[in-house]
């Protein structure tokens, strides 16, 4: 397939550059471990988090991690979707008979990002170990998918804010906030925040099925604030819906791309 | 077979423009104003006018890129935004500055990927890889990454690119921009023999007058968005009023100064023993010729055909002095 052949062709690329490819894998372990530590040193000062204990809250950040790690691994660079429309480069990819994003996504993959996937998983195996879930082949199923699912709900996070570079080029901060602000915000249990802003990330962009319902339904707890139990396993339909408008977001984008002069 | 179709062509664009402190008003301008142009199979068509008269902007809705703000458009049969994977793998494009070679890679690996890309056969893409080898001489280069190639080498490579799946129809926006005169010449001679096979539509953009001369027997010139002329050299040179010139050499000055309709004198040199004739388009050479002769001992004569640089430039000139 011809997307397999130009993610071969990225990784080669970047293989060419051996000694800072290493550097970056390294690098971004450290991104990996930091998103653990953080939560480490609050448990330090405090025994509980939104009546979440130590092991619960891990398995929240775990499975965060992890979808977040997947998505900037395959999704995250659409951001450089910024350099592609400023320098009208994007034309290169709209007279090839495939489709942009998907080109996007395999052309400019970062091989480097490897480093935080693998640490997630380790990190997400040694939480749920720890973590008090009784294990049915259901939970099980369920802690293979979420990270998938999650990952595809920051992945349509980080298109549909790209998207923004159509219309308006120096659109990275918002981008940012909304994903790295989203990854903080999964990490913890959302009974920790405020309503309106709880209402606006958990719901209305779908933050609160990447980690927190699945690890309501993974330790068997319902949910303080009220949520009905099958939320703990919504994740993969909540998946489609947000990549879906995602697509719709992308398709408007390109056809109010302008390309530049020449 | 008409291959290339447009009506009432229209790319609008918003411009926010400074009008005071913080204060910004939006424009809406129109980069191409309403084209309307058909294109019959195997043509060669240049077209050219000023920087921001519409090239790049109309060669960009045939292929895709932009989405127009009115009009039909249909290439191939297909219209160029909804069925812009279909069309694709139907035309072949080289924008001068947008690569379609990856970057880090030698060129014979951009190749067997783009294979991929367009969904090839093997044997037929070895085959036109094999031609463009031999015509483009890209065997001393081809494992060499991109990046390391010039600009001559790489266009000889994106040229190649564009035709390796074999397109109907190849867009070229301004292919020897750059190039140096050798480079020039061989993109020029493969993009005749391309035309001359009969198989290939070719559009090409360009500013450099030499590529239409040599390549084009049609010629679309537009300004400010909209099409000005659309014929061949010839009659653009009719239509703008592109005069031939006559130089005589006389062994002695006139008695007195020849009156001809369509004839004026351009220049007198050598006290007079020079003289050179502008002729438009109504005056026939023989006439003066046989005038000049009965006037004076002709010594030597000779006929500059108008240059294109000049009709073109006086094409331009024209927004200047509305």
């Amino acid at each position: 397939m011809a997307y397999r052949h130009l993610l071969a062709a990225q990784v080669r690329s970047q293989a060419q550059y051996r000694a800072s490819l290493a550097i970056d894998v390294a690098g971004s372990v450290l991104f990996g471990v930091l998103d653990i530590v953080s939560v480490v040193v609050l448990f330090r000062v405090t025994p509980t988090l939104g009546g979440f204990g130590f092991t619960e809250v891990f398995l929240m950040t775990a499975l965060a991690s992890c979808a977040f790690a997947t998505a900037d691994l395959v999704v995250g660079n659409v951001e450089r979707l910024r350099q592609y429309v400023r320098s009208g480069l994007f034309d290169a990819l709209l007279v090839r008979p495939l489709s942009s994003l998907a080109q996007l996504m395999a052309m400019d993959v970062a091989t480097r990002r490897v480093g935080r996937v693998a640490f997630g998983v380790v990190m997400l195996v040694l939480a749920a170990a720890n973590a008090p879930v009784e294990f049915t082949p259901a939970r099980l199923a369920l802690l293979t998918v979420t990270p998938i699912a999650g990952a595809v709900i920051f992945g349509a996070v980080f298109v549909a804010t790209a998207t923004v570079a159509f219309w308006w080029i120096e659109s990275g901060e918002i981008a940012n906030g909304l994903t790295y602000g989203g990854l903080n915000f999964t990490q913890y249990p959302i009974t920790i925040y405020g309503a309106v802003f709880r209402r606006l990330f958990a719901y209305a962009v779908g933050f609160a099925f990447v980690a927190y319902y699945p690890t309501l339904a993974l330790i068997d707890r319902p949910d303080p604030l009220g949520a009905p139990a099958f939320f703990g396993y919504a994740a993969p339909a909540i998946a489609v819906m947000t990549a879906v408008a995602a697509g719709l977001v992308w398709q408007t984008g390109v056809r109010h791309y302008r390309s530049t002069g020449s | 077979m008409t291959v290339i179709e447009a009506h009432g062509l229209r790319k609008e664009f918003t411009v926010r423009v400074k009008s005071g402190w913080l204060r910004r008003r939006t424009l809406r301008v129109a980069a191409v104003d309403g084209i309307a142009l058909t294109v019959e199979r195997g043509e060669m068509v240049g077209y050219i006018g000023p920087n921001g008269a519409g090239k790049s902007t109309t060669l960009k809705m045939l292929t895709g890129v932009l989405y127009p703000t009115a009009g039909q458009v249909r290439v191939c049969g297909l219209e160029p935004v909804p069925q812009r994977t279909r069309l694709a793998r139907r035309i072949g494009v080289v924008f001068g500055q947008r690569s379609q070679l990856w970057w880090d890679l030698p060129l014979r690996d951009s190749f067997a990927l783009l294979r991929h890309v367009y969904a090839v056969p093997a044997t037929e893409h070895a085959g036109r890889l094999a031609h463009c080898r031999r015509l483009l001489d890209l065997d001393a280069f081809l494992d060499v990454p991109v990046r390391q190639l010039s600009l001559g080498q790489r266009m000889r490579g994106e040229l190649t690119a564009a035709l390796l799946h074999g397109p109907e129809v190849l867009f070229l926006d301004e292919p020897t921009i750059g190039l140096d005169v050798v480079s020039k010449q061989a993109v020029r001679a493969f993009l005749a023999a391309l035309g001359a096979a009969g198989d290939t539509t070719i559009v090409l953009t360009t500013h450099d007058l030499a590529d239409i001369k040599r390549l084009c027997r049609r010629l679309i010139v537009i300004d400010q968005g909209r099409i000005v002329h659309d014929g061949s050299l010839d009659e653009l040179h009719a239509r703008y009023g592109s005069r031939r010139r006559l130089v005589v050499d006389l062994d002695e000055p006139l008695a007195a100064p020849l009156a001809l309709p369509g004839v004026t004198v351009e220049s007198t040199q050598a006290n007079g023993r020079r003289i050179t004739y502008a002729l438009d388009g109504t005056a026939a050479a023989g006439d003066l010729v046989s005038r000049l002769a009965e006037a004076a001992a002709l010594r030597d004569i000779s006929v500059l055909e108008p240059d294109i640089e000049d009709v073109v430039a006086r094409l331009y000139a024209r927004r200047a002095t509305p």
